[in-house]
This record gives structure tokens, C-alpha cells and sequence, in this order.
């Protein structure tokens, strides 16, 4: 819609002309401009100018809907993956959903990629099963992805479908994944799967872990800039997923937290907080920053702690914050506890890693 | 004034000046013919420029009936008029005490927090809280909730509408004449048609729709609220010239306030935290810069204050600087003295 072109918006015709006299030939130049500036730059008074921005915005603008309108279209789309585990499914109003941004975070080796490859199987699965019956782009960064693991927890969760024969290969063949390099193949890889997506009947996007890219990047020394590399695709990997409601999810890393990175209101003062020494050993927190925990849907954090590892919806529009024990078998990941803990407080976004290294056991 | 203070086209006001035309005195007796053919443009502009002139000229000597100032009222007049407006209550008895009554309408305010705070979950608990209809306390009106990053859920504002309904009935007795006839507004799905949404996918749709939003006003005259969720998530993906980026922000925010102004509605923004590095350490702060900062007239910071949520009123110019804790829960925003179950939400 930005993009759209000025001369396709049925303005009188000296007005385009004068508009494309001076190369602004899109609504996103033309509204980006204060009016005084674009009274300046095109040599036409302010009633005018004023009347013109109001004809680019009304075509700009996109249509409206009604909240019933939305709930309806919602019930009858499905609008969620199940994940198979009732307990999150519950939590989350049916389970993962279809065009919003799901972040998985947690340290290393706690099972996020066993949710994701799970995750891949179930979209690929066909409707009577339970499934999507469509293809998964699974975009693979660190090297991750094992065919064999998947279909492990295949044979694990539903036996009586893998031993029929042929149908273990037709859902591997679903299952697509990519392993750019770099930043930018990955943004290339999603400027094309825009076009794709809905004609290949993909209906889901996995990304692990986006984490990833962005330690590739700071080779190039962008580390000064305050400004994430990820910007532009953040907000792209949003509108793919509004646009194609398909479900997307993305793994995020961890890392440590130290006590400077405790920030505070400038109205709060300067408290000593006395708890956090001694929680600043095990306390992780997700990678990529504030804005990408502004950007993300629904937040999942893996932790583990007191021996065994968590399930915790940390930010969900839909959601009370509850934690659910987990534990990973050769059928994928499954929840001991289908009721879920409720966690009060900010301790609902805390990260901890304690309990699982067999080092200190 | 002077002629280069008129809203008029840089190419006529350098003619007007070179042919000697520097002061609005100077235009005061000349015809239109005669200005056209002087400064050799179209009878049509020539026409504009004056009407300009007079527009500037007469705003000045007008005779208005209480205000010695056009369009100015008198502090009395306003004193009445607020004493008359209905707030929007935000569903937490505590919060909407320390903002006197709820959110003011005619004002923009600007509620900003970290992820997880409940920012969204307050801002769909208004666009439900505004359709409560007059006789319930409310101010029965519609609210047009434009969400620039995808958080609305349908099916949460549906259990948000239970909820608020749910605790009107309990609230007020249900036998009486006059209520009886309202009572079959209250349905989830009135509620829910009550919400106009819009989807926003870029900075360039942000600033189409506030210039549409006018016309939108207009046609849909009962809307009472206007909610953007949030007003920075594209101003910070894309825009590079950030000397640009406050020159625009600062457009929207005085469309805004016009617009709260003009139809008597209340704005909400939602904005997101940064880090801002003052008095030696990084300090967090609202987005969009210090500059954005002065545009709003109430500003609300939801925080964690240990374990319990808490909104703290930063900025306002009529109530003093205060916190109260919030809950989040099945039924939406409440305060914790409320009596409620906590209900699992399924």
C-alpha cells in the first residue's frame, strides 16, 4: 500500500503531473513530507497540497473491519496449529497462531529445536490427523535440522500413521528447509517466499534461530550502531505473516545478564535491589534486545531450574502467565503437567538455567 | 505580518515581493484584474491570494461575542464543559481514581511500558469500556482501534466484552424500568461490531490513515476513542532521518489532538521503552525521543514495581503524579480490591 503509485489514485491530472515533476511518484514520498515542505517543493498553495494529501491518504489508506467481523473470519479459518500438548494449547486459546510471530527462547540444548521440528511434523500432517496438510519452510541457520530425528518422533507420537507405507516420505517431502548464509540471502529467501507462500500451500515458517544471523552480521562492525541489522527483516517476516496467515515461529538465544542491564525509570530513582545478586548467576536473558521483545506476538521461554525444565507463556495477548513442566522423549516434548503452574509477576520473564549441567550434579 | 508569512505558493510570493508588494496594507485596495495582471498570473490565483490576505487581515478586527479572540473561550465556559464530559473508565478502580474519573476525552494520552505489561491488554479494555452504554455510567460510543503490530485478538476482546458485561449486570440491578430496554444492547457481539479495525503495515499507511481518519469521523459520528497500538513500531524499522522522523511525528500528534478536539474523543497511544543514556547510566525511557515526548497531553508508564503491575501517571496537567497497581486478568483489566474469581481463561 505504501507503495502505491500516485498516478493510479485518480487525482486531476495537473496535480499527478506536477507530483511526478518532482519524483515523487509514491504515496510513501508523499506522505513522508511535512505539508509545508511539499507546499515548497511542488510551487502549489497549502489548500491544495492540503486537499491532495487528503485524496493519497484515503487511497492509501487500508479498509476497516469490524472486531466481529475479525472473530468471525478467525472461526471459520481455524486460526490455530495445535501443538498436541493440551495443556499450552489451552493457554495459548488453541494453539499456535496464524499470522502472528511466536518466539521460542531459551539456552542451548533445552529442547526448542525438538519444538520445532515436532511443530514441522504436525503442520505437515494431514487434516484427519490433525495436521494443516500443507508444506513447512523450515529456515535452518545453525545446522540443526536432522531428518532422522524428525521422523523418530513421528514413528514416536503417531505410530499408526509412519508404519503405513509411503506416507513417512510424503511428509518428509513436505518439509522444506534452506540454510542461507548471510543476512541478506535470508532476506532474499523472503522477498521470493512472499510470492510463494500461498501458491505452494506453505503453511508454516519456522526460523531457527534468528539469533543466529545477527552474530554473523556484527562481523561487519555494526555493533556501534544502536540500530539492529534485523529491522528490516523483522518487520517484513510481520507482514508475511499477516498476509499469508500462516503461524510463524522463531527461535531466539540467550544470553547473560548482567546487573548493569538491570534498567529502571528515571522516576523510580536509584534503589539497590538486594534479590538480584543473587539471582545474577543463573540469570540469562533473551538475545536481540528490547525491540525485538516489543515485536514478537507471543513469547515462549524455556528454562530450566529445581531439576526440571519449564514451558513458560511470558507474553501473550491471550494468556495468563503459567509455566508447564516438560521433558523430551524420542516422541518429541511432553508436558508432565497439564494444568500449568501460575507464575505471578515479573518472575514470568526471567530466564534461568540451573539444574540441568551434569557438571555440578 | 508580512507577505512571506502568507499560505501562499513560493513562486507567487517572490513575484508579490519583487514588484514591491511587502506589506498586507499594500494589497488591502487592489482588485483582482489588476494584481493579475501585475504580478502576470492567472485571474484564478491573483483571486486566492487576496482571499488569503483578507483571511489574515479580518481574523484580527472580528467582533466575537464572549472570547475577545476568535475561536477563544472563556476559562468559565470551560470549567462548565469538562465538568459535563464523561471519562473512560479503565476498568481498575485505583487507576481510575488517580486520573480523575478515567481517561479524559478532548486529550491525547500516551501509555507506554515493557513487553508484557499489559499495554494491549488495556488498550482493547478501553475500546470495550467506551461502548458501555450512558445509563450504566459509560459513555456509549464506538472506538476505532488501529493496530500497527498485530496484537489484537479477536477472541481476547471477546472474553474482555463478557467480562465487562458480566460485571455491569452484577453491578446494577437489573429490575427496574429504564434499564430493561439497554439490557438487550449489552450483547458481546454489540460490543464486538462496535470496534472498528484497522491494520496498519507501514509508517506510510500510519500517517494515510490519521489524514483519513477525518473523514472516517465524520461518516461514523458516535466513535468516541481512537487507540493506535502501537504509534512506534514502524517510526523505528524504517525511518532513517530521524530529524524527518520528529518533523512528521510532530504532524501526527497535532492532527491528533485536532482531531480529539473537534469531535470530542479521547486518543490513546500506545508506545513502546527504549534505553536513553542520562546522568551517567542508561536510563529506560518511552520511544520516539524527547521531542515526541511534549506532544502528548497525559503520559501513563505501566510498570513492575516487585510483582505486582503498576501504572504511574507521569505527565498531566490536571491531576497530580500518582501510581496504582493493576491485575491482567481473564475478564481484563481490574483492581485488586475488586471481588472477582480468577477465572482460567480456556
Amino acid at each position: 500500500m505504501a507503495n502505491k503509485l500516485i498516478s493510479q489514485m485518480g487525482l486531476p491530472p495537473s496535480l499527478s503531473h506536477v507530483f511526478s515533476a518532482r519524483n515523487i511518484l509514491t504515496a510513501k514520498d508523499a506522505l513522508s513530507l511535512p505539508e509545508t515542505d511539499l507546499m515548497t517543493l511542488l510551487d502549489i498553495d497549502i489548500a491544495l497540497v492540503r486537499s491532495a494529501v487528503a485524496s493519497i491518504s484515503e487511497a492509501t489508506c487500508p479498509p476497516f473491519q469490524t472486531g466481529l467481523a475479525l472473530l468471525e473470519e478467525k472461526m471459520k479459518s481455524g486460526g490455530h496449529l495445535s501443538t498436541l500438548l493440551p495443556g499450552l494449547d489451552n493457554a495459548l486459546c488453541g494453539g499456535i497462531p496464524f499470522g502472528a510471530l511466536t518466539e521460542l527462547v531459551g539456552p542451548s540444548g533445552i529442547g526448542k529445536t525438538q519444538f520445532c521440528l515436532k511443530l514441522a511434523l504436525l503442520a505437515a500432517l494431514p487434516e484427519c490427523y490433525g495436521g494443516l496438510n500443507g508444506r513447512v519452510i523450515y529456515i535452518d541457520t545453525e545446522s540443526k535440522f536432522s531428518s532422522r530425528r524428525m521422523i523418530e518422533i513421528g514413528e514416536g507420537s503417531f505410530p499408526q500413521i509412519f508404519r503405513l507405507q509411503g506416507l513417512a516420505q510424503k511428509m518428509a517431502e513436505r518439509i522444506i528447509v534452506t540454510r542461507p548464509t548471510s543476512i541478506s540471502e535470508f532476506n532474499d529467501s523472503l522477498q521470493q517466499m512472499k510470492l510463494t507462500l500461498l501458491q505452494n500451500e506453505v503453511k508454516l515458517l519456522i526460523v531457527d534461530s534468528i539469533a543466529a544471523l545477527v552474530c554473523w552480521d556484527n562481523e561487519k562492525g555494526t555493533i556501534s550502531s544502536r540500530q539492529s541489522p534485523l529491522r528490516g527483516s523483522l518487520s517484513f517476516l510481520k507482514s508475511i505473516a499477516e498476509f499469508s496467515q500462516v503461524p510463524v515461529v522463531v527461535t531466539n538465544q540467550v544470553r547473560s545478564h548482567s546487573s548493569d542491564d538491570t534498567f529502571h525509570y528515571i522516576f523510580k530513582g536509584h534503589r539497590k535491589d538486594t534479590s538480584n545478586s543473587e539471582r545474577s548467576e543463573s540469570h540469562l536473558t533473551a538475545a536481540l534486545g528490547i525491540q525485538w521483545a516489543h515485536a514478537v506476538t507471543i513469547r515462549l521461554i524455556f528454562e530450566a531450574h529445581s531439576g526440571h525444565r519449564f514451558i513458560k507463556v511470558a507474553k501473550s495477548p491471550i494468556s495468563p502467565p503459567v509455566a508447564f513442566p516438560f521433558v523430551v522423549e524420542s516422541s518429541g516434548i511432553t508436558l508432565l503437567n497439564q494444568e500449568g503452574i501460575s507464575v505471578a509477576g515479573s518472575e514470568i520473564n526471567a530466564i534461568r538455567c540451573k539444574g540441568c549441567n551434569i557438571l555440578t550434579q | 505580518m508580512e507577505i512571506s508569512n502568507l499560505p501562499i505558493s513560493p513562486s507567487i510570493r517572490s513575484k508579490l515581493l519583487s514588484k514591491g508588494y511587502t506589506s498586507l496594507s499594500s494589497l488591502s485596495s487592489i482588485s483582482p484584474s489588476f494584481l493579475a495582471q501585475e504580478l502576470s498570473v492567472k485571474l484564478e490565483e491573483a483571486v486566492e491570494v487576496l482571499r488569503a490576505v483578507s483571511d489574515t487581515t479580518t481574523s484580527k478586527s472580528a467582533h466575537i461575542p464572549n472570547g475577545i479572540i476568535p475561536g477563544a473561550v472563556t476559562a468559565w465556559d470551560m470549567l462548565s464543559e469538562e465538568q459535563m464530559q464523561r471519562h473512560i473508565s479503565t476498568g481498575c478502580e485505583d487507576l481510575d481514581a488517580i486520573l480523575g474519573g478515567g481517561i479524559h476525552c478532548k486529550e491525547v494520552t500516551e501509555v507506554g511500558g515493557v513487553p508484557g505489561i499489559g499495554k494491549t491488554q488495556l488498550g482493547i479494555q478501553l475500546a470495550v469500556n467506551v461502548q458501555i452504554p450512558v445509563e450504566y455510567g459509560g459513555l456509549g460510543g464506538k472506538a476505532v482501534y488501529i493496530d500497527t503490530e498485530g496484537s489484537f485478538m479477536a477472541e481476547r476482546a471477546y472474553q474482555i466484552a463478557e467480562g465487562c458485561i458480566y460485571d455491569i449486570l452484577d453491578k446494577f440491578p437489573s429490575n427496574s424500568r429504564e434499564f430493561l430496554s439497554c439490557k438487550e444492547r449489552l450483547q458481546v457481539n454489540n460490543f464486538l461490531a462496535g470496534i472498528f479495525y484497522f491494520r496498519i503495515c507501514s509508517y506510510t499507511e500510519q500517517i494515510a490513515v490519521i489524514n483519513y481518519l477525518e473523514n472516517f469521523l465524520t461518516e461514523h459520528g458516535d466513535v468516541k476513542l481512537v487507540i493506535i497500538d502501537s504509534v512506534t513500531f514502524h517510526f523505528r524499522q524504517d525511518f532513517d532521518d530521524l530529524a524527518q522522523r520528529t518533523r512528521v511525528l510532530g504532524g501526527l500528534s497535532l492532527r491528533l489532538m485536532k482531531l480529539s478536539k473537534m469531535f470530542n474523543l479521547a486518543v490513546v497511544l500506545l508506545n513502546q521503552v527504549t534505553t536513553k543514556f542520562t546522568d551517567g547510566s542508561f536510563q529506560l525511557t518511552l520511544a520516539l525521543g524527547d521531542s515526541w515526548s511534549h506532544s502528548c497531553t497525559n503520559r501513563i508508564i505501566l510498570h513492575w514495581n516487585g510483582n505486582e503491575r503498576c501504572a504511574y501517571i507521569e505527565k498531566s496537567p490536571s491531576v497530580a503524579s500518582a501510581s496504582a497497581p493493576y491485575l491482567v486478568t481473564g475478564k481484563g483489566i481490574r483492581g485488586i480490591n475488586s471481588n472477582f474469581k480468577r477465572a482460567r481463561i480456556m
